[in-house]
């Protein structure tokens, strides 16, 4: 028996092992986290005070959303589940935006929520929610932990599901008296789940068939998604789209995945995609979609979409194959190991008349647009953030025009340096995934190319990229519009601009609160108040100075650029329609 | 065409709760859900009736299969299997005339009568989907005062 008096501490009742909360901060160590964006509240307070002297970086977000945006932008920049933590009720609920933002394009992230005591629970008590029950759609697990017991093994099971298989966010909900809890539980070395199986077997047969039809395709297309990211791919894609020569398409998930400045690739694809992509999609034989999930901005008309051609569909997800478009080949599997183990059985081929073919639309069709008298061209400013940057930035954007300007008219040769709200189209994520990835990424630049609207939706944030010290760009490209939604209306509801409107005059009448006209807020005032540099563009001359100062500073600024109002997204396929439907008014 | 699709599930609080969501989330109708313990108490087994074309049956298979919680996803309507609800219903019988003829035709499918009222038995059924569809079809011409139904079970044979 162990001698008490030696210790000093006769009178303290024993307690071997940690709280709940310590064990909350072993697991992310043990995880590799090295920053945690978070915000606390009365059901984390425990969590927090471990925090206090944590191996980390601890992030004080404005609001729960950044929090997870930020954790987002982090694991797409870095390929690194993102950490973030929040309390409960309203502080679980914020997050709930983020959480679906990373669940539909597959980002790896783990939210650890408080909840009130498991006493408590049920009882309607102060800052409770249903959290386990409200991020269930929207997360890819959740885990209410009912003992400090089984913490750290949830914890270490939490990372492996956010990071295996297809990726996705994790909520690990704590009740407060866990928090307090002793345990000796461990985090275990290895997770092991029976039922969770994320390791495909790679079925032979149907690689043998892949092969084949490769080698029996006179028209091949890739169309890479950002599965192709997810799985660090890239290289691997590319020596087999040089080998068999064919082209490459990337949806706006794969930007940068097959480098865009290559005599392959077509550049993006779907509904203002290069008119190149979209006409090789309606032409191809062979449609080989690699870690792509044929989205309804990709297809359009479902029945016309890619009707010439056998279609072959690889993915980890096995319900995403023949979810939305039939399939004649479904490869089940990991994109590394079904492209390693199906190059060597393909022939080199020249397909001379396709490629003859594509280079021409490519050619012909270059993405472009029509500059307007006197008035600044948003396009025009993003090539300026390509030349001035001399390409090489980690570009997040928000949701819209921007963002589909943004995907248009850089060109992304490295994956991971495009960051966007894909499937959700989650207007505010731009900015504080711009400083999630710079956190992750602190040597490259970092630039966010966001609009009027969507910068609004997180402007809070700016504080904590100006306190961080962060030297990230935000261009917003202010056509006083929520220019998407305008662009629509312009285009199918005969111009009738309803709710669109950020300036305050041409609003239809039972919009209007002033009559003075004028817009609101002031950007630079307001980035000003938060610490950033600012500045207000106009004209065509001032935009390259202005980003040459920007980008040299090393500090966070805020560029505002007053764009052409009324410029318009193109090409574009109307939704629901075939490619032979595309507007395109630049050529 | 209806399926019967077999999951077998890890036995932890919240599985039902994510299951049922997922299948209602994506828009799919479940027609009867039937969950029990196996003869490992740390699996349950779902039975899952979901009426659908192939592809819907294809994405529920899946969609299932990738569940962190979900151990084994089998249709049982692709193989050979065995599958029985139970039904347990009361049928008004005003005079003796009427009652004989619910007791015959109880008996004819082997359905037990397990309680007698003055105006109304009760009956104990069970059978595959078609047979509990015809007993129910023979008994209209009688009031139904109450029916439940355990939703189907199934397992499968050599």
């Amino acid at each position: 028996m162990k001698d008490k008096k030696t210790t000093g501490k006769a009178d303290e009742p024993e307690q071997p092992g940690r709280t709940g909360a310590q064990c909350v901060i072993d697991g992310l160590v043990k995880a590799g986290c090295e920053v945690l964006f978070g915000y606390p509240g009365g059901a984390v307070l425990d969590i927090f005070n471990c925090i206090y002297d944590a191996p980390f970086n601890f992030v004080l977000t404005r609001h729960e959303q950044g929090a997870v945006h930020m954790a987002d932008g982090y694991a797409r920049a870095t390929g690194r589940p993102g950490c973030c933590l929040v309390t409960s009720g309203p502080g679980a609920t914020n997050t709930v935006t983020g959480l679906a933002t990373a669940y539909m394009d597959g980002i790896p992230l783990v939210c650890f929520t408080g909840q009130v005591a498991l006493n408590m629970i049920g009882n309607d008590a102060f800052q409770e929610a249903d959290v386990i029950g409200i991020t269930r759609p929207v997360t890819k697990y959740n885990f209410l932990v009912r003992s400090a017991d089984e913490l750290p093994e949830i914890i270490a099971k939490a990372f492996h599901i956010a990071t295996t298989g297809k990726p996705g966010p994790v909520v690990v909900d704590i009740p407060k008296n866990v928090q307090k809890q002793m345990t000796v539980a461990t985090t275990p070395e290895k997770v092991t789940m029976r039922a969770y199986k994320p390791d495909v077997e790679i079925n032979p047969e149907e690689l043998k068939d892949f092969a084949e039809m490769i080698n029996a395709a006179s028209r091949p297309l890739l169309y890479a998604g950002g599965g192709l990211i997810t799985a660090g791919a890239s290289g691997l894609l590319a020596e087999l789209a040089r080998k068999a020569n064919m082209p490459v398409c990337t949806t706006l998930m794969a930007l940068g995945a097959f480098p865009e400045d290559d005599p392959l690739a077509l550049r993006m694809v779907g509904m203002h995609g290069s008119v190149a992509a979209n006409y090789a999609i309606d032409h191809c034989d062979l449609l080989i979609s690699a870690g792509a999930r044929f989205d309804d901005r990709v297809t359009g008309k479902i029945s016309s979409f890619a009707a010439r051609a056998k279609i072959v569909h690889i993915d980890i997800d096995r319900s995403s194959i023949n979810k939305s478009v039939h399939a004649h080949l479904g490869v089940h599997g990991d994109l590394r190991k079904v492209l390693d183990a199906v190059t060597p059985l393909v022939r080199p081929a020249a397909h001379e008349e396709w490629m003859g073919q594509v280079a021409q639309w490519k050619e012909r069709f270059p993405f472009a647009y029509q500059g307007r008298e006197g008035e600044l061209m948003p396009q025009y400013v993003i090539e300026q953030i390509y030349e001035v940057s001399g390409g090489k930035a980690v570009v997040t954007t928000d949701v819209g025009q921007n963002q589909m300007w943004a995907a248009q008219f850089f060109r992304y040769t490295r994956p991971r340096t495009f960051i966007s709200s894909g499937g959700l189209g989650t207007m505010g994520f731009g900015l504080p995934a711009c400083i999630g990835a710079q956190f992750g990424r602190r040597d490259e630049l970092a630039v966010c190319i966001t609009g009027d609207g969507g910068v609004q939706m997180n402007f809070q944030e700016l504080v904590v990229a100006v306190e961080h010290r962060l030297p990230i760009v935000v261009v917003i490209l202010n056509n006083g519009y929520l220019g998407m939604v305008r662009q629509w209306q312009e285009l199918f509801y005969s111009k009738r601009y309803s709710g669109v409107m950020l300036s305050q005059s041409g609003r239809a009448p039972n919009e209007q609160i002033q009559d003075k006209g004028g817009y609101l807020p002031d950007f630079i005032k307001m980035a000003e108040a938060h610490g950033a540099n600012a500045r207000r563009i106009t004209r065509a001359e001032e935009v390259t100075p202005a980003l040459k100062e920007a980008f040299e500073s090393r500090q966070t600024w805020v560029i505002e650029c007053i764009i052409s109002p009324e410029a318009n997204v193109y090409p574009m396929i109307p939704p629901g329609s075939h490619v032979a439907e595309m507007i395109n008014h630049t050529v | 065409m209806k399926h019967i699709i077999n999951c077998l599930v890890e036995n932890q609080p919240g599985v039902l709760a994510r299951i049922v969501g997922l299948i209602s989330g994506r828009g799919y109708n479940i027609e009867t859900l039937n969950v029990g313990p196996t003869a490992d108490p740390t699996v349950s087994k779902m039975t899952i009736v979901v009426p659908g074309d192939a592809n819907i049956i294809a994405q529920v298979t899946h969609q299932l299969s990738k569940q962190p919680d979900v151990i084994e996803v089998v249709n049982m309507t692709n193989r050979r299997h065995l599958d029985r609800e139970l039904i347990l219903l009361r049928v008004a019988a005003a005079n003796h005339h009427d009652r004989a003829e619910i007791v015959d035709l109880a008996a004819l499918f082997m359905a037990r009568v397990v309680g007698v009222q003055t105006e109304s038995v009760t009956i104990q059924m069970a059978g595959n989907q078609e047979t509990v569809a015809d007993f129910l079809r023979l008994l209209k011409p009688y009031k139904l005062i109450d029916i439940s139904r355990s939703g189907v079970i199934a397992v499968g044979r050599d």
